[in-house]
């Protein structure tokens, strides 16, 4: 019987390619073998990464679409309301009943659609991406797929979220940065890891993290990985700022080889399974 | 024919804007008479849609034709659908463009010339 949770916690970082993906990945894996329930869920949707370290059995997958307005020219009268409440400039009136629409800038507001006096506007589906649902041996597998060339990765990354199941700890892997995609993947979370490494970027990049999950008002504690290198000043940093490194990766060369093959670092490595398993006890308390 | 140049300045003799969506000026006015006319575009910092907002002033404003340095696909797709001729490629003084204007010398051109977003931060 394996033991029901109802947490979520999110892997972020500010900096690209700290390793998120890498404690993520470990962390569900480490969770399942401690026989509790856990879904794992890529949310770094512009280019997901996950599945090829935990190399799931896709079971079903699922097309995203958003609504885009389409207009029927022989119903507008041409008053330009459309094209004034749009603050994306997705819809446009030119002269006379010339309405242009430019799908990709839509941010799917409806105001368009409302304003309308003529009902000229209605809602078309676009796709966006896909969702891919899988098993990774017991850990259920979720991760976003946007469709390259398309910009709207706040609407899918909630469309993922929307499976987070409540009987599971939920390990949501967040896309880099601290923009749009990162505030839509860690709203609502338990808790944030901010993953981030020992050198001046990584101190840069985790300073605008905090920002961003203190702003949220969400619980976060920090994880730097290739402990050893570079300087002491993220540590410095967390210790003025009341922070709490909850966990530190070493610099091990035999880590980046084991990543290197897509295997998982606590089967090619034993000895930092235990990291893994503190580190779930301690975010799920 | 009216007409409508991507400007750096409010005269003739300023240079032709490289940027259309971006652009600071459009001098607009008539070939015929060379009564033109500037806009200050308040487009140029715009976070987005620049370049369809920027044809849709110069469509407001009566132009048949642009005469700019770039043009991207949105702002090109946009001055389309409103019947506006563009003319990418010139360069020099904005009087040097109507002239090559009113030459013939200049050729339309067959679509955008640059990606979206060429004209930020430049």
């Amino acid at each position: 019987m394996r033991t029901s949770d109802n947490i979520v916690v999110a892997i972020a970082s500010g900096k690209g390619g700290t390793g998120k993906t890498t404690i993520a990945t470990n962390l569900a894996h480490v969770a399942a073998g401690m026989g509790r329930k856990v879904q794992y869920l890529d949310c770094d949707v512009e280019e997901p990464n996950g599945h090829i370290f935990l190399k799931p059995n896709i079971e079903k997958t699922q097309a995203v679409t958003v609504d885009v307005p389409e207009v029927d020219l022989k119903k507008c009268t041409g008053c330009g309301k459309c094209g004034e409440i749009c603050r994306y400039s997705a819809i446009i009136h030119l002269k006379d009943n010339h309405v242009l629409t430019f799908e990709q800038l839509c941010h799917s507001c409806g105001g368009c659609l409302r304003v309308c006096p003529a009902e000229a506007i209605k809602p078309k589906p676009l796709d966006i991406g896909d969702i891919e649902f899988g098993k990774s041996g017991d850990i259920d597998f979720v991760h976003g797929r946007l469709r390259i060339g398309y910009v709207r990765t706040p609407s899918l990354i909630k469309e993922v979220k929307s499976h987070i199941k409540d009987d599971s700890l939920a390990i949501i892997d967040v896309p880099p940065g601290t923009s749009c995609p990162v505030v839509e993947a860690v709203k609502g979370t338990d808790f944030v890891l901010l993953v981030t490494e020992p050198t001046p970027f990584g101190l840069n990049d985790l300073k605008l993290a905090v920002g961003l999950v203190r702003d949220m008002n969400l619980p976060f504690a920090v994880a730097i990985n290739r402990y050893g290198v570079g300087d002491k000043e993220v540590e410095r940093y967390c210790e003025a700022q009341n922070i709490e490194i909850c966990f530190k990766l070493p610099d091990d060369r035999r880590i980046a080889e084991s990543y290197s093959t897509g295997d998982m670092i606590v089967d090619s490595l034993p000895e930092y399974e235990k990291g893994f398993t503190d580190l779930i006890e301690a975010m799920t308390v | 024919m009216k007409i409508a140049i991507t400007s750096r300045g409010e005269t003739l003799d300023s240079e032709v804007d490289p940027r259309f969506g971006r652009a600071e000026y459009f001098l607009i006015g008539e070939l015929e008479s060379m009564d033109f006319r500037a806009i200050e575009n308040k487009n140029v910092n715009a976070a987005g849609g620049a370049g369809i907002n920027s044809a849709k002033v110069v469509i407001d404003a009566g132009a048949e034709a642009v005469l700019t340095g770039n043009c991207g696909p949105n702002a090109e797709r946009t001055l389309s659908a409103g019947g506006v001729r563009l003319y990418t490629g010139v360069k020099g003084t904005a009087a040097e463009a109507v002239e090559l204007c009113k030459g013939g010398k200049l050729t339309e051109a067959g679509g955008p010339n640059v990606e979206s977003h060429s004209g930020m931060n430049k």
